[in-house]
């Protein structure tokens, strides 16, 4: 009894906490403050990606409603790309960018062979190949 | 049902079950590891760090099956009054820590290159700890008693509690904004993994759980042979007080 009693309490204290992370939408929705520690996360608007001097790094987190810009400096992880998701841990600055401490790759359940990947890529008429 | 709860069926089933255990695990690990080292491809975005998921993925299902497993014969010990079916129960609990703690290693290996941290509070990563303390609190607790069938019953009660967590684990993915990725193969609309990867990860969980079955059935025995032990040494002591 105790037992499912204290893990509802555990999980309904952590709620906020069990959201990893906040969408664009739910920074604005729920009115995230400035210089709160958070995390945001969504995918990496494609073509928003701009590399500066020393490991500069800014781009743009979309939930395909309300997009913000995040601005890094670090190396984010391999699989940090446009098109893919990620999530930033940092906080809102009252320019309503985003400054993040931390940036994290967030990838799909989508598991498919490096070469049938290339295949669809051509048929699409891409013309770079994947990198592998 | 009742008619494997006995100890002396239960034996003739572990007899006739065990050899075949070895032998589907060793042949399925032959054959798995081939295919997961060898002869699968690399994944369009992680590369080879893909083949961590034929070890995470099957240690994971096992963790969660084996603490349902441990619930369903833990019940089934209330409702028919049988012994044995909470001695199962305390020897799967073992294996499925250590699956459990597996997957975890396993997971935090996969997640630190692909997605940058060793580790995330999120609520997979969470529950997936919890069942982790659920089966060691049922572990403790069985032994925490003087009267051994009252402790056996007591940990059988806590693990029944604990059910709650496999839907929250299965489901946290969905319910909640995780880094952890949505499910890849129990899901509606089939898996969205390709088949030349779901075949090695099938034939590893194959290779695993024939392994699991054969030390459950190994540590059920164990735990009848140590209570005839202990019967005969309560025996022995109490014809010598005599």
């Amino acid at each position: 009894m105790w037992l499912s009693g204290s893990l509802y309490l555990i999980f309904d204290g952590l709620r906020d906490n069990l959201v990893f992370f906040y969408s664009p939408t739910d920074l604005q929705e729920k009115k995230i403050q400035p210089h709160q520690k958070i995390r945001v996360g969504g995918m990496v608007k494609p073509d928003s990606l701009v590399w500066g001097a020393n490991q500069k790094v800014s781009f743009v987190l979309t939930d395909y409603t309300t997009e913000i810009r995040v601005d890094y400096e670090g190396i984010p992880p391999d699989l940090f790309r446009e098109g893919q998701g990620a999530v930033a841990e940092g906080f809102l600055l009252p320019s309503n960018s985003f400054k993040a401490m931390t940036v994290l790759a967030k990838h799909d359940e989508k598991y498919m062979p490096a070469q049938l990947s290339q295949t669809i890529d051509r048929h699409h008429g891409q013309a770079t190949l994947k990198e592998d | 049902m009742s008619f494997v709860l006995k100890p002396t069926s239960f034996l003739k089933l572990k007899a006739a079950l065990l050899p075949w255990c070895w032998v589907l695990s060793l042949l399925a690990f032959g054959y798995g590891i081939y295919l997961a080292l060898y002869a699968s491809p690399p994944d369009y975005q992680q590369h080879e760090a893909v083949r961590m998921m034929y070890v995470h993925v099957p240690t994971a299902w096992l963790a969660m099956g084996i603490y349902g497993f441990m619930a369903v014969m833990n019940l089934a010990g209330f409702v028919w009054r049988n012994l044995l079916a909470f001695f199962i129960a305390k020897a799967a609990a073992p294996v499925g820590l250590t699956f459990n703690i597996l997957c975890i290693v396993t997971g935090s290996l996969w997640g630190k290159p692909m997605w940058g941290a060793w580790w995330v509070w999120d609520a997979r990563l969470t529950s997936i700890t919890i069942l982790a303390f659920l089966y060691l609190g049922y572990i403790i607790l069985i032994d925490s008693f003087e009267d051994q069938d009252h402790g056996l019953k007591m940990g059988a009660l806590l693990s029944l509690m604990g059910v709650v967590n496999l839907p929250i684990i299965k489901w946290s993915v969905t319910w909640w904004n995780t880094l952890h990725q949505p499910a890849s193969v129990f899901r509606l609309g089939g898996p969205t993994i390709h088949k030349a990867m779901l075949l090695p990860l099938g034939v590893m969980a194959i290779a695993f759980t024939a392994f699991a079955v054969a030390m459950i059935l190994m540590r059920t025995d164990l735990e009848l042979l140590s209570r005839r032990v202990r019967v005969l040494n309560f025996d022995r002591i109490r014809k010598h007080l005599q």
